[in-house]
């Protein structure tokens, strides 16, 4: 890496980034806690809470940092609990609500490989805050694929029932996927300078990773009729504002008051 | 463990046919181990009533961690801070750990969890009755860590040396990460108290609210609780639920004072002649409606409990519908299956990651 690469990118580049994928980690793990005392299993609640707890802890890595670079000195939790609905950046993936629990494995499915297959990428980043994240949140998001890819294998090739509502999931949930590897202007600039990762040149090994495992389940790749996008800008669905205000509530009725 | 070794036989009484044994010289030697303060194992001979109250005692205990991770759990996506949320997160993980632990030590003695989650289901085996009460503010989480993990610790820090080792074992592991909750929750009500007016008031009013329930944990007055002199014989118990109760107000009063809150009783102050604080009469009466599933959140958690169980119930079949066709496809191969399932698929997520 050159001095004057590393210089191509400024700390504003980096903090929207981070946000970006601070933003993904933090309203998965939101949903993910709707899970809790509701799964099929006590296993499931266990399992459900510690991914989510996962990334709570990259969100707060990612947060903490973006508020760092961006110049505002706001904190994971400022930027968490401050922010308005059209100030979060996360794709419109993580914020679909649980539905049952093949459509929740299916939106794991999909975003654990996409994870693994990023912060794997993200490992080499030049910048040391982000490798070092990347190290660590690739170890966790390798145990999310495999909880997500056993039970979409067990839903798939289980009941008759199960297949079809795992089914389900996946194609209720395969209209989202396509943001997650969207490209632009910034993403390119990170990625050419070696401090991120363009996602677009992971679309090809995640059709492979996670095809392999529809195809061990018995299911079909779904062939979605519309893609959703707007994420990154702060375009939400309806379902964004009630989990916004519901993880904000407290600290917005209590200004100022440290906890 | 001789003495316990010494009797422990391949088949005993409770497996088959207790007529035709005579079953006094096992109880000699069950009597002589509890005695000795030995560990009762497994495979040990028990009396059958010992074994009755022990299922029910383990069940109820990891009932109550299962139905308890519910009242925690509603405060999950709005706690105020992001720390915060990952400390009351890894604490309802350690509440669903615990509560598997305990139905495993209940297995044990020969039931199974699912019969005993049919049983909590169907409202045959209770939990315990501190989580019947509604957690109305944030603040309750720190009451509940505090003052509800705090009275739990005080009950199962003796149980560590309960006379059936793998309930003992259980609670030896589930002490820690209860000690580490119980200093959790006090600290988060540290901070409320030391925070804003409101912050404080918050505290103050979760804290009124709790502290008679959890008095009402230890149990009823010793005169009327029904099993306790058995289970002290039996070393089950080692102390009175009286003993525990008054234990707990010494602690507690203490820490209440360091917190810079109260505790709402008017009645209670420090008897110098007896060495401990007097307190108020408990409201038993609330305690009996509560017990007997009349208190503000029994319906409710029972019936969230029950919607995840029947909801659920199509992902276990499926699971189990995989197991067994994964375990007739690897001991027939000619079994053609589901495409893709090749009989190896355990490994294959391994092979993924």
């Amino acid at each position: 890496m050159t001095v004057e690469a590393v210089e191509a990118v400024t700390a504003a580049d980096i903090a929207a980034y981070a946000l970006r994928l601070g933003d993904d980690a933090l309203i998965l793990s939101q949903r993910l806690c709707e899970w809790v005392t509701r799964a099929p299993t006590i296993e499931e609640d266990l399992a459900m809470a510690n991914i989510a707890l996962d990334l709570l802890g990259h969100a707060r890595t990612l947060l903490g940092y973006a508020g760092e670079l961006d110049g505002t000195g706001r904190s994971e939790d400022d930027l968490a609990y401050t922010r308005t609905e059209r100030q979060f950046r996360n794709a419109l993936l993580v914020e679909i609500p649980n539905g049952d629990f093949g459509l929740s494995i299916a939106r794991q499915l999909v975003f654990a490989h996409y994870t693994r297959l990023l912060y794997t990428a993200l490992e080499e980043s030049a910048d040391a805050v982000l490798a070092g994240l990347a190290a660590k949140a690739s170890k966790e998001v390798a145990y999310h694929c495999l909880h997500a890819g056993q039970w979409a294998v067990r839903l798939g090739a289980g009941t008759e029932e199960s297949h079809r509502r795992m089914q389900a999931g996946l194609d209720q949930v395969w209209p989202y996927v396509a943001e997650l590897f969207d490209s632009d202007e910034l993403v390119r600039r990170l990625d050419g300078d070696g401090t991120g990762v363009d996602p677009a040149r992971l679309r090809a090994e995640w059709d492979e990773s996670v095809g392999a495992v529809l195809s061990e389940a018995g299911l079909t790749v779904p062939a979605p009729r519309w893609r959703a996008g707007g994420g990154r800008e702060g375009l939400h669905t309806e379902a964004f504002a009630p989990l916004v205000a519901e993880l904000q509530a407290v600290h917005r009725q209590y200004p100022g008051a440290s906890w | 463990m001789a003495t316990a070794a010494a009797h422990r036989t391949a088949g005993t009484p409770a497996d088959g046919a207790p007529d035709t044994v005579d079953t006094t010289a096992y109880q000699h030697a069950f009597d002589a181990a509890v005695a000795a303060d030995e560990r009762v194992e497994p495979r040990d001979w028990m009396p059958d009533a010992y074994r009755a109250t022990l299922v029910r005692q383990i069940a109820q205990h990891a009932h109550s961690e299962i139905i308890g991770m519910q009242p925690e759990a509603n405060w999950i996506t709005r706690a105020p801070t992001l720390r915060r949320k990952a400390i009351l997160m890894a604490k309802v993980q350690d509440e669903a750990g615990h509560g598997l632990y305990l139905y495993s030590a209940a297995e044990t003695l020969g039931t199974s969890r699912d019969e005993l989650l049919d049983k909590l289901h169907s409202g045959r085996q209770k939990y315990s009755s501190i989580f019947n009460y509604p957690t109305l503010t944030w603040a309750d989480v720190g009451a509940i860590g505090w003052l509800v993990d705090g009275a739990a610790i005080t009950n199962q820090v003796p149980l560590c040396r309960c006379s059936y080792g793998p309930y003992a074992r259980a609670m030896v592991r589930i002490c820690k990460e209860e000690s580490f909750h119980q200093r959790q929750g006090y600290e988060l009500l540290l901070a409320l108290s030391n925070g804003t007016a409101e912050q404080r008031a918050m505290a103050q009013d979760a804290v009124n609210r709790w502290w008679w329930p959890s008095l009402m944990m230890f149990g009823p007055p010793d005169d009327e609780s029904q099993h306790s002199a058995q289970s002290m014989a039996w070393k089950i118990k080692r102390h009175s639920n009286d003993e525990l109760r008054q234990r707990f107000v010494d602690i507690c009063v203490p820490q209440a004072e360091s917190l810079g809150l109260t505790l709402p009783d008017p009645d209670l102050r420090w008897n110098e002649e007896r060495g401990h604080y007097d307190f108020g009469a408990i409201d038993w009466t609330e305690f009996w409606e509560v017990l007997k599933g009349n208190g503000p959140c029994n319906e409710q958690r029972i019936t969230q409990r029950r919607r995840a169980h029947d909801e659920g119930a199509w992902v276990r079949e499926a699971a189990a519908a995989y197991a067994s066709k994964h375990t007739r496809t690897t001991t027939d191969t000619a079994d053609t299956g589901t495409p893709g399932d090749t009989g190896n698929t355990a490994e294959t997520g391994a092979n993924r990651a």
